[in-house]
């Protein structure tokens, strides 16, 4: 099993991102994805940027995937995919099945995000059919319910599961962000930029619940499945994704590289680098922001 | 012209209801998870979906049955099973999300007409196409989250009908692609066919006020003047930066009465009215209201404006007793 790292789901600052991913290229990390995968207001990097950047990152040897929006409502979001389909140069991920489209009537193979709703093995056959080299399951998917779908999963297809970070749990037409501040989306003025891991919500009694991140909603607890390696790998899971977050993101990798190692005291350096409460509540087939294997 | 009014049924009596005050079309589901109103006491058996069927067409009105979870692994044949007697009952159209599910009907039973649901979260051209492209679909109910230009330039861009949602329950988030109440409870509308279950409700009157919790997280409370509303996690009120506001989304439905002209020139082929799990009463009057109002805007839509008298008709049912555009008008964004 590998590790990749996820797109990064939040805005950061221009001269943060490329400081971001050039010390990725020294990460454990077999495979990284770029791109803007949340919000098409959020332009400090061009697709140009992106391009130039999975050039980088492939001359340092790094695999590169192409992330595309998750919510595509309008032409112009629908130009932007056609420019990341058009370019061809790197494998390129469809979080929704407009993506899917374009990419299989290109002949294109790709990868099947998390967002298309796999959640049976004839869908991941027919994604397979089209093209589809590697694909996640919804975040809320159980290691039960997974699998019962790799039990007869078509060949020739690799699994990634979601292992670490504020689970990505809905998008909307509404920008929550801007709506804390007041602010029309159309005129948000790029306030996601204050918050590098999202804008906590909690209860009316101070307990952590969510994230705001613009247009997505994300856990506020931090999904970790590095408990759960073996599990994984006796699945036939081949890669384990890491969400980017703004802080210890190189500690976070190094901690998981060296649990796939089996070395001791990786998942109690890792519980030092949560931004939130640890949950992996979904993994058990349990709610989500639940915690810990059933004591039964 | 036609723009069709489909409407909701969780029994047969709300079918009865739906047809008898102008329904075009009403949508059920089975008595199972296979739909995303899986509730307990609702939904319908074989007989009573023959007997509905029956009773509308008799009447030339339509059935659509909402098949639109994603079929699970272990169970998929519940899915397809359904599907079978859906065919086998004549219904009008299947309402499905599951592209493996799409691909079983298309096969299994090409006669029978596809609508994409909703869960299936197309919000452009380019995915309703896939969608006529591979399956053969022929309607696509757009998520509640696009503006009318936007949904304008879908309808500009294929064959595909376009059904849009008119009124009821608005959800802020694309259907289909939220995991809020699984988050919380561990069912989401995907795997499980609810939001918020009843079952994982909890009222409990405290010294701060009445407290309603989703699987103990604390959703919102009420002080002595405050309407309770039924918790829906997103129309909860939480704390963002020390404020406590309905961060996500009021408690507020969806009215899309004063849209009516418009979605007439957009060339809009249905309006479907929310609500399986409401009350054979509501199913009545709401249709009522918005089947006058469809009347007066196809023979005037120049000139056509709501009556106050519907709107507070529709207001009296209302969510929250107030009502939105929602993303149809670009400013709620």
């Amino acid at each position: 099993m590998n590790l990749s790292l996820g797109p990064l789901l939040y805005y950061w600052p221009r001269d943060d991102v490329f400081a971001f991913y050039e010390a990725a290229q020294r990460w454990p990390v077999t495979r990284i994805h770029l791109g803007e995968s949340v919000c098409s207001r959020r332009h400090l990097l061009r697709l140009s940027d992106w391009l130039a950047l999975a050039e980088t990152l492939a001359a340092a040897g790094k695999e590169v995937v192409l992330s595309t929006q998750t919510l595509i409502e309008s032409e112009s979001d629908l130009k932007t995919l056609r420019r990341v389909v058009a370019d061809g140069r790197f494998l390129v991920e469809a979080n929704e099945w407009g993506a899917v489209r374009l990419l299989s009537e290109s002949g294109m193979p790709f990868v099947a995000g998390s967002t298309l709703n796999v959640y049976n093995p004839q869908t991941l056959d027919f994604l397979a059919r089209l093209g589809a080299r590697r694909w996640l399951p919804p975040v809320e998917m159980s290691r039960a319910a997974l699998a019962a779908l790799l039990a007869h999963a078509p060949a020739g297809i690799e699994t990634e599961v979601f292992g670490y970070g504020r689970l990505p749990l809905a998008y909307s037409a509404r920008c929550f962000t801007a709506r804390h501040y007041n602010l029309p989306k159309d005129d948000c003025r790029f306030r996601c930029l204050d918050h590098p891991d999202g804008l906590p919500l909690a209860t009316r009694e101070g307990a952590p619940f969510l994230a705001l991140n613009g247009i997505q909603t994300q856990s506020a607890g931090v999904y970790s499945l590095i408990g759960e390696l073996p599990a994984l790998a006796s699945l036939g899971v081949a890669s384990l994704r890491l969400s980017p977050q703004s802080r210890h993101m190189a500690r976070v990798v190094a901690a998981f590289d060296a649990a796939l190692h089996g070395a001791a005291g990786a998942a109690a350096e890792l519980a030092r680098l949560l931004p939130g409460p640890a949950v992996d509540g979904y993994w058990h087939g349990r709610p989500g922001l639940e915690h810990g294997a059933p004591s039964c | 012209m036609t723009l069709e009014l489909v409407c909701p049924a969780g029994n047969l009596t709300s079918l009865k209801a739906a047809v008898d005050h102008g329904a075009d079309a009403v949508y059920i589901g089975f008595r199972d998870n296979t739909n995303a109103r899986a509730f307990p006491g609702l939904n319908f058996d074989e007989a009573q979906a023959a007997e509905g069927l029956r009773y509308a067409h008799d009447r030339g009105r339509k059935v659509l049955l909402a098949l639109n979870t994603y079929p699970q692994s272990d169970t998929w044949q519940r899915w397809t099973a359904a599907v079978d007697r859906a065919a086998k009952l004549g219904i009008d159209a299947a309402i499905l999300a599951d592209a493996g599910l799409m691909r079983y009907a298309a096969q299994t039973h090409p006669r029978l007409r596809l609508h994409l649901s909703v869960q299936g979260s197309a919000t452009n051209h380019e995915a309703v196409n896939f969608y006529r492209a591979h399956f053969g679909v022929q309607r696509a109910v757009l998520p509640r989250v696009l503006s009318l230009a936007q949904v304008e330039n879908v309808a500009r861009h294929t064959d595909v009908e376009i059904e849009l949602f008119g009124f009821g329950g608005l959800c802020v988030m694309v259907e289909g692609r939220c995991l809020l109440s699984s988050y919380c409870t561990g069912e989401s509308p995907n795997s499980a066919g609810v939001c918020s279950p009843a079952k994982a409700v909890q009222w409990r009157e405290t010294p701060a006020g009445l407290e309603s919790r989703l699987n103990g997280v604390l959703l919102d409370r009420y002080g002595g003047d405050e309407k309770a509303g039924y918790p829906t996690l997103c129309k909860g009120r939480f704390e963002v930066r020390g404020e406590t506001y309905y961060a996500l989304e009021e408690p507020t439905s969806l009215n899309t009465l004063d849209l009516l002209p418009a979605m007439l020139k957009i060339g809009i082929a249905a309006i479907k009215i929310e609500g399986r799990q409401r009350s054979p009463a509501y199913v009545a009057q709401v249709t009522q209201v918005w089947r006058a109002a469809i009347d007066a805007a196809k023979r005037d839509a120049a000139n056509f404006a709501p009556t106050p008298a519907w709107q507070a008709a529709l207001d009296k049912l209302s969510e929250g007793q107030s009502h939105t555009l929602g993303a149809y008008h670009r400013p709620w964004k």
